[in-house]
């Protein structure tokens, strides 16, 4: 005997009683959309991250380089990356469509200017943290300009990079969301259709629940990064 | 990699930084043969810092110039310069994120040393200045002031330069290991024979470690070079004498042991060791009201009498 | 499409015409966006910085200072803003808690190391003459940790006129009612709204920043 739980929807092919009574999280819709819903949008959502956050860092490494070795060019490069950050996410994003059109790249310039501010600063930071009696020792024990930043300096701002990367990293994966407004790319999309679809529970915490575990589970293994990079941070007097 | 130990000859050496009207060194000319701890001290300001960092170039000379063991150091490339010098500050300045064996070995390895060459010195090294060889996996963070002075050491001497540098080294150090520290570095010194330059405040640790002392004045000018007892007995000017200290004569004291003093025939009195120093043994005196002092041998056997006399 | 096909930039003339033609729909959204924004941010502060700033002159709780801190940025706003519209249903509450939630963390953390980190000589010389925890904080290290919890605020506050915006998908009104329906009003009405957005997230950090440059006149000096 069929007991019917409510109105039928048409759109939604199985139409089991979760669903239709918008329950919070119904498993099966969640089994039976993973491979053409979540795991896409998962997917592209780890990519736009990827390409964000190696971009971010490449971009950052350059400008710190310039900023450190040349402390007048500090003051606008820092500017410049905070005024970028102060613009909220969904503006930028609509401010670049009439220059880059709607699609990845528009979303990737955004993503990349958010995370400008934090590594520049923190490498910056970083460099300039490192004690002066060190860098003394090493110009005195011969080591040549070069091989003292490659060797010295730099190896000790990374604790404070990787500490930036890992803002940057979860920071860009939370933004990325907002990228369903330009492109039906990320785990913003399911998010996006699930509301004006009369906010779909079992789709919204999926998909918000998966960006959540993505960027946990970055920060993670960039804490793992961290510890297996930099042996010497760990606590003093053995 | 170098070897032995090289002579250094500052010749009118003079470093004037631009807008000063008094110059930071002015004219030194020394001669610190090859083998022998040359003493820089000096109140602040007196350039004995600076002077040693000409040496390394660290500092760029006005004029005047440097020469070890002949060739002067502007004609060096500096990058080898330094690397032929060891050089140790009083921070130290360990690199905190290499471990105590990559730090000593931070020379060799620039010269392409492998690093089982490198391992092997480190050993050697962090025994020669009294640290057990477990140390050598261990952080910087992890050791204590004195024992990241050790390794500073060690590092410095890991080339094997025929020169070495020490700026202030155990000024941060507290007493006690500071003590200690030096006996180390002399005894140290006996067994490796190098040429040092060593930077102090301290007029005591001078005459203590220095085989011969140079005084620097304000304005970097050289008052007076000459072995510690002979800057003690004939201070050549007032400031010399001032500088010294008031209780000079009781310093020379601190220059001699009881082993090198005539004793008198054995007999009893509060016991002191033959190693003790003629001022040690007047204080002692002092201390105890007694008329004589028993010395004693490395056994503890009475070997003979000193009194007030016989010392000063 | 190409690149260069996408390339209009004159659309930025377009929205300067929208804003000359449309002031008053601007204003009246902006000052929807603005109400919306300050109420959250201030049930924010009321909220998360008495217990920032207490947890770090207890100097405990750094677990939690951290783990917020993280957990908040790992938080997306969109995430957030669609959780308060299934939660609350369509209207003001649903958003602002979604935007209180994302507000409370950077001010929370910023506000315990800010008071954490102060220099402990300070704080025990404090001590040492006879204050009490209380005045301790409001004297000493309140004014010395200011301009790190006021750098809190601004990020707060930046994320909250940002989230604002996207809120409008859930009935939150603001500026970004404009934004996500360009079917009515057009690509130059979005541009117009997003510029507008933009000045309003500057002009928060702008007064913020005379905020901070305000209560600190002198720069405390470094011993």
């Amino acid at each position: 005997m069929v007991v019917a739980a409510g109105p039928v929807i048409p759109d939604f092919g199985s139409g089991s009683s979760c669903e239709v009574n918008n329950g919070w999280f119904c498993t099966d819709w969640v089994h039976a959309h993973w491979g053409d819903t979540l795991q896409p949008a998962l997917l592209q959502h780890v990519e736009l991250s990827a390409i964000a956050v190696a971009v971010g860092l490449a971009i950052a490494f350059a400008l710190a380089l310039a900023g450190f070795r040349w402390r007048l060019l500090d003051p606008p490069i820092g500017a410049l990356s905070d005024f970028l950050y102060t613009i909220p996410s969904l503006a930028l994003f609509q401010l670049l469509v009439p220059l880059t059109g709607l699609g990845v790249l528009t979303v990737e310039i955004a993503l990349v200017s958010y995370t400008l501010v934090i590594l520049y600063r923190n490498l910056i930071e970083g460099l300039r943290s490192v004690p002066a009696d060190v860098v003394e020792a090493a110009r005195g024990s011969g080591f040549t300009r070069t091989q003292t930043f490659l060797r010295v300096e730099l190896p000790l701002a990374l604790p404070a990079l990787l500490a930036g990367l890992r803002i940057a990293t979860v920071s860009t994966i939370s933004i990325a969301t907002v990228a369903a407004f330009v492109v039906a790319k990320g785990l913003g999309n399911p998010i996006f259709i699930a509301i004006k679809q009369d906010s779909f529970k079992t789709e919204i915490l999926a998909a918000g629940g998966l960006a959540v575990a993505l960027a946990l589970v970055a920060d993670g293994l960039l804490v793992l990064a961290q510890r297996a990079l930099t042996p010497w941070t760990r606590r003093a007097r053995a | 990699m170098p070897g032995q130990a090289a002579e250094l000859v500052f010749n009118e050496a003079t470093k004037l930084y631009e807008g000063r009207e008094e110059a930071a060194v002015d004219r030194l000319s020394l001669t610190v043969p090859a083998g022998e701890i040359c003493v820089l001290v000096g109140p602040s300001g007196g350039g004995k810092t600076t002077a040693l960092k000409l040496v390394n170039r660290l500092i760029s000379l006005t004029s005047g110039d440097i020469r070890i063991d002949g060739t002067s150091i502007l004609e060096q490339d500096v990058v080898e310069l330094r690397r032929s010098i060891g050089y140790v500050i009083q921070q130290v300045g360990l690199f905190p994120h290499m471990t105590v064996e990559a730090n000593i070995g931070t020379v060799p390895r620039l010269y392409g040393r492998p690093r089982s060459w490198i391992r092997t010195r480190s050993a050697e090294l962090l025994e020669l200045v009294g640290l057990d060889p477990s140390y050598a996996k261990r952080y910087p963070a992890q050791l204590s002031g004195g024992e990241r002075q050790r390794v500073g050491l060690a590092r410095a001497l890991a080339g094997n330069p025929p020169l070495m540098l020490m700026d202030e080294p155990f000024a941060a150090i507290d007493p006690i290991v500071r003590a200690r520290l030096q006996d180390e570095f002399m005894r140290l010194h006996e067994e490796v024979q190098k040429t040092v330059v060593f930077v102090t405040h301290d007029i005591d640790e001078a005459i203590k470690v220095g085989d011969r002392i140079a005084i620097l004045r304000p304005g970097g000018r050289l008052a007076q070079y000459d072995t510690p007892a002979a800057i003690l007995e004939r201070p050549v000017d007032d400031f010399v004498a001032q500088f010294v200290g008031a209780d000079r004569a009781l310093k020379a004291l601190a220059l001699r042991t009881l082993a090198e003093v005539e004793l008198g025939p054995p007999a009893d009195g509060p016991r002191v060791p033959r190693d003790t120093t003629v001022r040690d043994a007047v204080s002692k005196l002092i201390e105890t009201r007694a008329d004589s002092l028993a010395v004693t041998d490395d056994d503890g056997r009475i070997v003979g009498s000193v009194w007030l006399e016989k010392l000063v | 499409m190409t690149l260069a096909e996408q390339f209009h930039p004159h659309t930025f003339v377009d929205a300067f015409r929208f804003m000359g033609d449309h002031t008053g729909l601007l204003l009246s959204k902006a000052g929807e966006q603005v109400e919306l924004s300050a109420v959250a941010l201030g049930i924010a502060l009321v909220l998360a910085l008495p217990l920032g700033l207490w947890l770090g002159h207890l100097h405990r709780g750094l677990f939690l200072a951290a783990g917020v801190a993280n957990l908040g940025r790992a938080l997306p706003s969109l995430v957030l803003i669609a959780f308060g519209l299934t939660v609350l249903g369509i209207g003001f509450w649903n958003n602002t808690l979604a935007l209180v939630v994302l507000a409370a963390p950077p001010i929370l953390t910023n506000a315990y190391f800010a008071i954490d980190g102060i220099d402990r000589d300070a704080v025990e010389a404090a001590r040492g003459m006879g204050m009490t925890g209380r005045q301790v904080l409001v004297r000493v290290e309140l004014p010395l940790g200011l301009p790190l919890v006021l750098a809190g605020v601004r990020i707060a506050a930046i994320f909250v006129i940002a989230t604002a915006t996207i809120a409008a998908i859930a009935g939150g009104g603001g500026l970004g009612d404009i934004i996500v329906n360009q079917a009515t009003y057009g690509l130059s009405g979005v541009i117009a709204a997003s510029l507008w957005v933009a000045f309003l997230a500057f002009l928060a950090a702008l007064t913020i920043s005379v905020v901070r440059r305000a209560a600190s006149p002198r720069r405390i000096p470094v011993p």
